[in-house]
């Protein structure tokens, strides 16, 4: 295989597993924080249990999230030196920033926060919490603006055969970054709430009566209602401006070859890419397809024999990913806003069956989430910089072995580090928090 | 301000961004070598545990920083030492991978047999950070084999005699800077241990630090830009004396100023580094015509303008947090109050 390839293959792994623990911990820590500002109001010790509680489980999700990320912010140079040396004068801005703004912030307070108990006031540790929420959020804000420069570049000028910033405000304002990061963390806040609702659920099926869980509980469906619901309408918009920005990327995961106005939007589709066309396409529903691609019945939506076929993504990836993430998606907020209308009638807590399948919803969430990234980012191919920079001329000058050295390592720590976190987490959640050992 | 001042300027901030990171990991990377070996009881552990875990997310967090402005300020800079330096790189990074869970999973399982694995592989990963670190940036301070068409590093390049030099040097001032923290933070046996090991490892770090500076100022060109200004001399002067002053304030057992003269001598060590290759940031040994400069590899004006905003507004308010919290949590550490924190 060939270093682009297995380049590609240690970014996608790298990314990916980073992109296990960080949207748990951008949505847990808003739930924590709650539960923390609770306790300094109502002086009940119920809050400060279930902080410590939920906030133990984030903390071993945070640990993870720090060091794969370390990982990601220097791979840009060892693995994609000419991509750096291309672009590093406006994408290495916003990771410079992120370090500066995000990571100081989260990492001080999460220390102070854990390390303080019995130390320092409960509005102290409830500000901690806050400023941690804060630090993590906002790092979503600045990696999200270097990403969106990929797929969207705006603010810049080309010289001497490289990028240079030309204009500050319309990095930070391009439209494609506020889509993707309202997207991503709307969909890590689903991802924590779905946490808290399953773990929940797992104990409530055992006890029911316990006002520690079913308080949880009730937080967790309520964030899950408002993200999921949130969650579906900004990929929405999000996928509009993929059509504009990116057509060939929007043609690609609907499966659509020739552009159309009027478009129909079949709800089965089978994609034979080798003739370009589809095997089947059955339940067409009428306009749907230019509504959802414009925001217009009669909208004309991108088909992918408008591009040469060495600009285009590769359909299966794409249409399958986004075809399981969207069902996904629909499928979360089904979940929550049926545990709502249980709950309201009183009938959640002893419905063993359905608080039983909210316990295996649990990697929902998980799998929406990245495959929402092999998406937006596969969809990019066979750019780096979409319309600028091959990904094929952006990898580092480097040898076989010492991509085999790196991906075989990166394999190697990742796979012991998940088996000890998952151990860990389920541990964890287990425990019953009333009983102390 | 031209964009030879802003590059300038963010010439003598990346070096104190990187210088400030080595700083602030010694402590940490120290007491984590030593934890197996000074700690021997539970209450001890625990202590020592308590002293480094509020603080190596955020001190490795100016890794991230320096990383981060080097690709900022400085891309070329940035692309062409880490792809170089791959493979140590690398391990850099599986050593930074490890080293967190080594802290934060040691007692999420209240096992012996569990603890003492994340123990060693917290010293074990501890003892690679610095060392790379210091062979690393030892290998760029006494040059690189760059000409017209790149740079092309063989091993020998980055395993060196002076690299090597630099590798302990580095490691053993942060064994150093890990007792006298230990020493600072806590109270009772692990304090009398950490400051008896602190005074034998001082012994050594002066030899270290006297021989590193003796190799690269006979036997490499790193130093020899300061001969047009003599006044810069002063740089890798006062890390001597720094570390020189270290023993006294040591011996009358005043712990803070020991532990802040031993990290001036790590700043300005590294700072000594930076002083020499000045404006160089990766020096040629085969023509110094080929050194990437920092003129060489500054990124825009405007990008230059904009970074020096948001350290120039950002950096102070850091600051300032950080010293908030070091004195929010400046208890001393006892066997009594280390108790269990899972």
């Amino acid at each position: 295989m060939d270093i682009v390839i297995l380049s590609r293959i240690q970014f996608a792994l790298s990314t990916l597993f980073h992109f296990l623990f960080a949207p748990l911990t951008m949505g847990l820590v808003i739930l924590v924080a709650i539960m923390e500002t609770m306790h300094v109001r109502t002086k009940k010790d119920l809050y400060r249990r279930m902080a410590d509680f939920w906030g133990v489980l984030f903390t071993i999700n945070y640990t993870l999230g720090v060091v794969t990320g370390i990982v990601n912010e220097f791979q840009f140079g060892t693995n994609w030196s000419k991509y750096s040396t291309f672009v590093g004068d406006i994408f290495g801005t916003p990771l410079a920033i992120e370090g500066l703004f995000a990571f100081f912030l989260e990492s001080a307070f999460i220390g102070l926060w854990f390390f303080g108990r019995g130390r320092i006031s409960p509005k102290m540790r409830a500000f901690s919490m806050w400023m941690v929420a804060l630090g993590s959020n906002t790092s979503a804000v600045w990696i999200i603006t270097a990403n969106g420069f990929m797929h969207h570049p705006v603010g810049y000028e080309l010289k001497d055969g490289i990028i240079h910033l030309s204009n500050f405000w319309e990095l930070v304002t391009n439209p494609y970054a506020i889509y993707i990061f309202i997207h991503t963390l709307l969909s890590s806040y689903t991802t924590g709430a779905f946490f808290v609702i399953t773990v929940s659920a797992y104990h409530l099926l055992r006890t029911p009566k316990m006002d520690f869980f079913r308080i949880s509980f009730r937080y967790g469906i309520l964030f899950a209602l408002f993200s999921t619901f949130a969650v579906i309408g900004t990929g929405h918009f999000h996928g509009v401006y993929t059509a504009k920005a990116q057509p060939a990327k929007a043609a690609a995961f609907g499966s659509i070859w020739e552009s159309e106005e009027d478009h129909p939007y079949p709800l089965l589709v089978i994609p034979n890419v080798k003739k370009e066309r589809n095997f089947i396409e059955w339940l067409k529903v009428p306009y749907l397809g230019s509504l959802l691609y414009t925001n217009n019945i009669h909208g004309k939506v991108p088909g992918l024999m408008d591009f040469p076929k060495e600009d285009r993504p590769s359909v299966h990836p794409l249409f399958w990913s986004f075809r399981i993430m969207v069902g996904i998606g629909f499928l979360m907020f089904a979940l929550p806003a049926l545990a709502y209308y249980l709950y309201r009638k009183k009938q959640i807590f002893y419905n063993k069956k359905f608080l039983t399948i909210l316990v295996y919803s649990l990697p929902l969430p998980f799998i929406a989430t990245n495959l929402g990234w092999v998406v937006t980012e596969m969809g990019r191919q066979p750019w780096v910089v979409y319309g600028l920079l091959r990904t094929e001329k952006a990898v580092s000058p480097i040898s076989l072995g010492e991509i085999l050295f790196s991906l075989g390592g990166l394999v190697l720590f990742y796979s012991i580090l998940i088996i000890v976190d998952v151990y860990l987490l389920v541990k964890y959640a287990r425990k019953n928090p009333e009983v102390k050992e | 301000m031209t964009q030879q001042t802003l590059a300038e300027i963010w010439y003598l901030l990346w070096a104190f961004l990187w210088g400030t990171y080595f700083t602030f990991e010694a402590y940490i990377v120290g007491t984590g070598i030593l934890f197996p070996f000074l700690a021997k009881r539970k209450e001890e552990e625990q202590q020592l545990k308590k002293s480094i875990g509020p603080f190596w997310d955020s001190n490795e967090v100016w890794l991230i920083v320096a990383g981060g402005v080097t690709f900022a300020t400085f891309p070329k800079t940035y692309a062409l030492l880490l792809s170089s330096f791959y493979i140590p790189f690398y391990l850099i990074l599986f050593s930074l991978i490890l080293r967190g869970p080594g802290i934060e999973f040691m007692d999420k399982i209240l096992s012996p047999s569990w603890k003492k694995k994340w123990i060693w592989i917290l010293c074990i990963s501890s003892f690679f950070i610095p060392f790379l670190f210091g062979v690393a940036f030892s290998a760029i301070f006494s040059g690189l084999p760059i000409d017209e068409k790149g740079m092309h590093l063989s091993f020998f390049d980055v395993i060196n005699g002076y690299s090597i030099l630099g590798g302990f040097t580095y490691t053993v001032l942060t064994l150093l800077s890990g007792c006298l923290w230990t020493s600072y933070k806590t109270l009772g046996k692990i304090q009398e241990k950490a400051a008896l090991v602190a005074k034998i490892v001082w012994g050594a770090a002066v030899l270290l630090v006297f021989a590193y500076f003796i190799v690269f100022i006979n036997f490499t060109t790193l130093f020899d830009s300061l001969e047009n200004a003599p006044l810069l001399w002063s740089v890798p002067a006062l890390c001597v004396l720094a570390l020189l002053l270290t023993i006294f304030p040591l011996r009358k057992k005043k712990w803070l100023m020991s532990f802040v003269l031993a990290s001036f001598a790590i700043f300005t060590l590294f700072a000594s580094g930076f002083t020499g290759m000045y404006p160089d940031m990766l020096p040629s040994y085969i023509d110094p015509q080929y050194s990437l400069t920092l003129y060489d590899a500054a990124g825009s004006q405007l990008n230059l303008t904009v970074m020096l905003w948001v350290a120039g507004l950002i950096l102070p308010l850091v600051i300032t947090y950080k010293i908030w919290i070091y004195w929010l949590l400046k208890d001393k550490i006892t066997e009594k109050n280390a108790q269990d924190y899972q």
